[in-house]
């Protein structure tokens, strides 16, 4: 079985996937000959042509509004924007057409495209290389926000992705890019959208994280006696799942890089308090980005969570019994 | 060194159909007298459905509504050149180009009415739902092409917007692919010199809009958009051009808005009667009689005829749309994704 970092994986999983359905085409800005700025599709234009590998102008919001015609035609466009810093022109798009053409024609259309972008801190990039926007997309009815945490599971959920009848944005982690190799099967394998997956069981401390987090929390909490889920789609999120791990533990922790304030932490915090508020014993803790602006790469480190600070989170709501 | 001129443009304007009826025989595109007639038909059908419309929302009985009044040369000029393979892309004021197509009418007073289920198209019609938001269609246009361009189809795609459209990033956005990708598409701008209250001039200092093209290497041109002849000509040239794989079109249709901009507002507010009433002389439908009356196709038997027809088709649609039972508010959920998720499973327990 092949060792392959995140973005082989991804590679490996558009290959498959366009090898297996003629529908499936790739648009963005340098997808093509370069096979993207991150090399995701390195190799693809090379092996399907210019015909299924199209390098577009630099164009956001018509990336996305052409990707949603040739979705309602009939086709399955996998839309790479390069940066999510530059997505913020095709909300309308995304929020307006994506998210509500099904709703809209009472199903008569169907926008099945799949939007992927790299995301998050680490890359000592320019300014808007490394935010966190993901809880925009979880405010859209009608579009699926998938966060991928590892190489094996970034091959099976683009793949669900891909196949998926609805409109998902896919957040690739840029960090994670190359930051971890594992097993990673060639052959189909799909990883369901819309569940979370238990990473580490444990009793104590349920601990919520997904994408580029979730190292720093098995760092964080591998040893404690934590029940770690990677949430996987955060929209529409596994909250069975989660209500049930919190019941057992009564306490939870909530990690992500973005700003705290309406961040999607908030609105996991809220549901449990919701249904889950009779079994807590600790108050809920959320470790995440500050409500400033992302500063550049000499400030990064002290935005984003580290494992320290998700260590003393963990320690904080262990405190109450 | 001496300066060179290296690209340079000229922009048609194209006329058929004069004031007083008499058509450039020389232009005239090839229809026979039945085709001409059904598109009076079609006009005469589209405006009354307009009218109904208006009164239905006076009386409360339709949400804010949109109408076309002055602008049924532009819209059934231009779809009536349309195969029914082609993929229709419209904006929120295209009443007129969803009739000649085939759809509905109590579909769209059902639509109107404040009911999704309305604007649902009949299997057979490829005809998008409308477009609230100015202009972001247009990438949809440009893109079903790319779509039918991969699969070989031989279909062309339209899109329509208006003055205000132009305006957008997304008219950029669209034209550039487009132009880039030599796509079989068709951009029908219906210029009716106002988006709300804002002018034309004040959406572009370019002289025309059909001129804009020129920026995305295809052709533009305009018509007279009162004029039917020359809007089905040019769009029968542009879809021609299209199949044959020789890139996109931008139509300018040079028009007029003759009511509000919607039911919801008062256009003496910013407009003067004086402009309202020269656009009257122009009346699509009035130059179209003329025409027919002309050619002996005319009479007033017929239009009694036609205008008895249209009222029939219409106040039946009214009355098939007002027997509809109302959605279920189960619906809301129905069709935001394939499946219910977790949360609208338990939420969709409220009803
Ligand atoms: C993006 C966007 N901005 C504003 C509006 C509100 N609005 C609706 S129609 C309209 C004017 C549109 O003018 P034009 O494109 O010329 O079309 P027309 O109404 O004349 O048919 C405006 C401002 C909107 N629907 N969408
Ligand atoms: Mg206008």
């Amino acid at each position: 079985m092949p060792t392959l970092n995140m973005v082989q994986a991804l590679n490996l999983a558009l290959r498959e996937e366009m090898q297996r359905d003629q529908d499936v085409v790739l648009l963005g800005e340098d997808v093509g000959k370069d096979g993207g700025v991150f090399r995701i599709t390195e190799g693809l234009h090379d092996l399907f042509g210019s015909r299924r590998v199209l390098d577009t102008p630099l164009s956001e919001s018509g990336i996305a509004g052409v990707s949603i015609g040739m979705a309602v035609y009939g086709l399955k466009p996998v839309a790479e924007i390069q940066f999510m810093g530059f997505i913020y022109s095709a909300m309308e798009q995304l929020f307006c057409h994506a998210a509500r053409i099904r709703s809209r024609s009472r199903g008569r259309f169907t926008c099945p495209i799949v939007i992927r972008t790299p995301y998050g801190a680490g890359i000592k990039a320019p300014e808007l290389h490394e935010e966190s926007a993901e809880a925009l997309f979880c405010h859209m009815p009608g579009v699926k926000v998938v966060v991928p945490s590892t190489p094996y599971i970034a091959k099976g959920l683009l793949i669900s992705s891909i196949r998926d009848p609805d409109p998902v944005i896919f957040l690739e982690p840029a960090r994670l890019y190359r930051l971890i190799k594992e097993d990673v099967p060639e052959g189909e394998y799909t990883i369901p959208l819309g569940k979370a997956r238990i990473v580490q069981e444990g009793n104590a401390v349920t601990v919520l994280a997904w994408g580029s987090m979730l190292q720093r929390v098995l760092q964080a909490a591998g040893a404690a006696d934590c029940e770690i889920i990677d949430l996987m789609t955060l929209n529409p999120f596994d909250e069975e799942t989660i209500f049930k791990s919190v019941k057992k533990t009564g306490r939870v922790v909530i990690v992500h890089e973005a700003p705290r304030t309406c961040g999607f932490g908030a609105e996991l915090s809220a549901s449990i308090a919701e249904d889950a508020m009779l079994y807590l014993k600790a108050p809920i803790i959320r470790v995440t980005g500050y409500d400033a602006v992302m500063p550049l790469a000499k400030l990064e480190d002290y935005y984003i969570p580290d494992v320290e600070k998700i260590k003393r989170a963990v320690n904080e709501v262990l405190k109450y019994y | 060194m001496p300066e060179k001129i290296i690209e340079s443009f000229n922009i048609k304007r194209l006329e058929v159909l004069d004031e007083k009826g008499d058509a450039d025989a020389s232009l005239m595109p090839p229809l026979s007298d039945d085709e001409i007639k059904k598109m009076y038909e079609l006009l005469i059908l589209s405006r009354t459905f307009d009218r109904y419309a208006l009164n239905l929302q006076r009386e409360g009985r339709l949400g804010t509504y949109a109408s076309i009044l002055g602008q049924e040369a532009s819209q059934i000029g231009s779809a009536f050149a349309v195969e029914n393979t082609d993929w229709i892309f419209p904006s929120f004021r295209e009443m007129g180009v969803y009739l000649t197509a085939g759809f509905p009418p109590y579909k769209l007073f059902q639509y109107w009415s404040g009911d999704e289920r309305g604007i649902t198209p009949p299997d057979n019609l490829n005809i998008f739902p409308v477009c609230v938001p100015v202009g972001t269609q247009i990438p949809h246009a440009t893109g079903a092409a790319m779509a039918a361009v991969y699969r070989g189809d031989k279909t062309a795609v339209l899109a329509y917007f208006g003055d205000g459209g132009t305006s957008k990033g997304d008219f950029h956005e669209g034209l550039n692919i487009a132009g880039v990708f030599r796509l079989p598409v068709i951009f029908i701008c219906q210029n009716n010199q106002w988006a709300i209250s804002v002018p034309r001039e004040r959406q572009t200092a370019s002289k025309t809009l059909a001129q804009k093209a020129m920026a995305y290497g295809f052709e533009g041109l305009q018509v007279d958009g009162n004029d039917i002849f020359a809007v089905y000509k040019a769009t029968r040239d542009a879809l021609k051009k299209a199949r044959q794989g020789e890139g996109p079109t931008l139509i300018e249709c040079f028009t007029y808005r003759m009511s509000d901009h919607t039911t919801a507002d008062d256009a003496t507010r910013y407009r003067s009667m004086e402009e309202v009433e020269q656009w009257k002389q122009k009346d699509p439908a009035l130059r179209l009689k003329l025409f027919l009356e002309k050619k002996g196709l005319w009479t007033e038997a017929y239009q009694k005829k036609i205008e008895e027809e249209s009222k029939t088709i219409i106040e039946d649609a009214v009355k098939k749309e007002e027997a509809i039972q109302p959605p279920q508010p189960k619906d809301m959920f129905t069709y935001t994704y394939e499946k219910l998720s977790q949360r609208q499973s338990r939420q969709i327990k409220d009803f």
